[in-house]
């Protein structure tokens, strides 16, 4: 670069700092992103056109073959409508559940805070460690819910809850309710604390009931929380993974398959990472249609001049 | 995510500086730490997974009395066994020869095989050639193209192991080393009339449940049927049905404990190991390692004295050598990459000392003919006559077929357990992976 003319030296160099600043602020970050985020998509790209056992080099093209054999397999076909049922069944069991939680926790009452800690207590758990401990309970003969059901004369099913591919993808979805409710009901109940007070004032001197002030005024201004809680809940769906694993591993019958499990099973237990490489790419696809469609249809209304929320939502497909 | 948060921490104050191309260098570069071992490197590394009490302070041992006769340090890693096979994968993954142990387990079959076509191991056919003439009964699988890339040290059988008490109390008082299939319903009969869950199958982890399908191939399919169906990519021979019915016959006495579909094998009370260890089933397929997983199962951590052992039954007018049985072992292999002194550890370790230290320990079934006798545990050494009887010891199929077509065929054997494929489905399920590998 030549020189800059002596009069211009200040504002250029001015300039410089400032672009040197951003990239020093800048560059740790985009280089994780690229390392982490970037990188690994674009090996899973490069991994979905070969046939590799996972050692050696990459040498066996096959082209589209991989997505060819993924998109024809039963396995992985059912598996996307465990998926589905999984996101469809969260959201229907939760946000009326969640609701009811959330609007009963936000009266004032004895041993409020308590009861908020005991429903968002299962949310903390580590999912693995709420996995084992309901894969024992669900045991069948020997489980404590087996027990239960025995002592007050009722008949557990034959095969055990996770055991019978009629029930288990239920039970894995009830599960689920269990652990995510609270994540549900502590976004609402801070949605709830945004609902201005004088709304409910003036609903109570007009002589509004409590059912009316929560179905009038409550649940509406809850609309973006919900939306908002809905999308995070769909993305986690998605990409459901560990509780799965644990409970099922997928079976009886690949009755609870998810794509992440088909993935796992097809990588590391069957050596076929170009196979896993490309289901991977096809979870990514739906992750990001099914993402971008419900921000275009349903988000949009809360952000249309909410950039950050966006941005935020959009980091958690990319991940 | 974790570790993206580890490294972002490590990364902000280091790599300020970084520009992204040095960052993503590093990252492939993985701590330049670059070792070219030379022929005569005097440190060898070494993996195993006897990662508990006995067997590990034996391996330590060993390691120092080689140190002590050779000067050879060996840097010894006792994983657990799931630990281990993750992290040679990774080792063979990165094709880094500074990562990859230069004396490690390998299981023999198709996955050695693939690693061998990598260029990733040593050939020990001459190296190791006394070792290899003292052992060759069992070194079969662990040769491609006649070549030797690994020794065994144990071979084991799957067999029945059973509860002798819960036998005894459903009045089968006559169990039979081999029983006919006949034989074999009658105990089922018997035990499920005392109200006792005869089998339990861990059909969670799928390859429990596929013993049954693959001992049935061994009593229908002669040896070198299956090898020739293996080399050809052609398994059309009848015998594979017929093994498929064989299992479903099983399957369809009901003999396996509740909710077995998703039992998982080994871990935990609830587990199939853990039914039989704490007397809830009266037996249960497994290989030789059964007593070792149920002693740790058991409340007072030992492995309960009710255990025996029989063969898997044998068919009427089946087309396999009754004498055959399936099974299989681990071995040791050198890296392509490992110092010479990795194949003198190598048959140090198959050495009748190290071999007689080892069966005393009960730590597997030795290869070596000098410490077959060595074995402590009775119901273990029953093995070994039946294991050395002139018949072939089959590789389980998975590990002989390789994890590609292995994993196919162990996903269909689990829906078969459910009911939901034919012994037809497991055959076709088995042909298209193998011509997916062609």
């Amino acid at each position: 670069m030549t020189a800059p003319a002596r009069g211009g030296r200040g504002r250029v160099s001015s300039a410089w700092r400032k672009r040197l600043e951003i990239a020093f602020f800048v560059t740790p970050a985009l280089a994780l992103f690229a390392l982490f985020v970037v990188w690994p998509i674009v090996t899973a790209v490069q991994l979905s056109v070969f046939r590799w056992k996972g050692f050696g080099p990459l040498t066996d093209f096959v082209g589209l073959r991989n997505y060819v054999t993924v998109l024809g397999d039963d396995v992985f076909v059912d598996s996307v409508v465990h998926n589905l049922i999984i996101v469809g069944g969260s959201i229907a069991l939760q946000l009326p559940l969640g609701l009811a939680i959330a609007l009963l926790l936000n009266r004032k009452m004895w041993g409020q805070g308590l009861l908020r800690t005991i429903i968002f207590v299962p949310y903390v758990l580590a999912e693995v460690i709420a996995g084992v401990v309901w894969f024992q309970l669900l045991q069948p003969e020997y489980g404590v819910i087996d027990g239960l059901l025995g002592a007050v004369g009722l008949q557990a099913p034959e095969q055990g809850w996770l055991g019978d591919p009629d029930l288990a993808l239920l039970t894995v979805l009830i599960v689920l309710t269990w652990k995510y409710l609270g994540l549900a009901v502590i976004l609402f109940l801070a949605g709830l604390q945004g609902v201005p007070e004088e709304l409910y004032e003036a609903a109570q001197l007009d002589g509004a009931s409590w059912w009316q002030t929560q179905r009038k005024i409550s649940v509406p201004l809850l609309g973006p929380t919900m939306r908002t809680w809905a999308f995070l809940s769909m993305i986690g769906s998605l990409q459901l993974f560990d509780m799965v694993w644990i409970l099922t591993g997928g079976g009886p019958a690949n009755s609870t398959t998810t794509m992440a499990t088909y993935l796992i099973n097809q990588g590391t237990r069957s050596q076929n990472f170009g196979i896993a490489g490309a289901a991977s790419v096809i979870l990514f696809v739906i992750a990001l249609v099914m993402a971008v469609l419900y921000q275009q249809l349903v988000l949009s209304r809360d952000t249309r001049s909410d950039v950050v929320t966006v941005k935020r939502s959009r980091k958690k497909v990319t991940r | 995510m974790r570790k993206t948060r580890g490294a972002a921490l490590i990364a902000l104050g280091g790599s300020v500086a970084l520009v992204l191309s040095g960052c993503i260098g590093a990252g492939s570069g993985s701590g330049g730490e670059e070792t070219s071992q030379n022929a005569d490197a005097q440190e060898i590394t070494w993996w195993h997974n006897s990662n508990q009490g006995e067997g590990q302070a034996y391996y330590e041992q060993v390691a120092k009395d080689f140190e002590a006769d050779t000067g050879v340090k060996v840097d010894v890693q006792a994983m657990q066994h799931e630990d281990m096979l993750t992290k040679l994968q990774a080792a063979f993954q990165s094709g880094d020869g500074s990562q990859i142990p230069d004396v490690y387990m390998s299981r023999g079959g198709g996955e050695l095989a693939a690693e061998v076509e990598a260029g990733l191991v040593r050939d020990l056919t001459e190296d190791s050639a006394d070792t290899i003439s003292n052992i060759s009964n069992f070194t079969d699988q662990y040769t491609v193209d006649d070549k030797v890339y690994a020794l065994p040290y144990s071979i084991g059988l799957v067999g029945f192991w059973y509860n002798k008490d819960l036998f005894e109390a459903a009045g089968i008082t006559d169990v039979s080393p081999n029983p006919t299939i006949e034989e074999f319903e009658g105990y089922l009969d018997k035990l499920k009339d005392a109200g006792t869950t005869p089998l339990s199958v861990g059909a969670g982890d799928k390859w429990p449940a596929a013993h049954y399908w693959y001992y049935s191939v061994v009593r229908e399919c002669p040896y070198d049927v299956v090898e020739a169906a293996i080399e050809s990519a052609d398994y059309s021979d009848p015998c594979f049905i017929k093994a498929g019915e064989h299992t479903e016959e099983i399957i369809g006495k009901e003999p396996f404990n509740r909710g077995f579909l998703t039992t998982p094998a080994q871990s935990g009370p609830t587990s199939a190991s853990g039914l039989l260890a704490t007397g809830k089933v009266g037996m249960e397929l497994a290989g030789h390692w059964e007593p070792g997983v149920a002693g740790g199962l058991t409340e007072d951590g030992a492995v309960p004295d009710f255990l025996g052992w029989f063969a898997f039954p044998t068919f009427d007018g089946q087309g396999g050598d009754p004498a055959d049985q399936m099974g299989g072992g681990d071995a040791w292999s050198v890296s392509a990459s490992a110092p010479d002194a990795a194949v003198d550890f190598a048959n140090y370790l198959l050495s009748d000392e190290v071999q007689q230290g080892f069966a005393e320990r009960d730590m597997g079934l030795p290869t070596n003919p000098t410490a077959t006798g060595s074995l402590a545990n009775e119901t273990l050494a029953q093995l070994i006559p039946v294991r050395d009887g002139g018949g072939v010891t089959q590789l389980y199929l998975d590990t002989r077929l390789g994890q590609s077509i292995g994993g196919a065929m162990n996903d269909e054997i689990a829906l078969m357990f459910a009911g939901e494929a034919g012994p037809q489905d497991v055959v076709d399920a088995i042909q298209t992976a193998a011509e997916a590998e062609q």
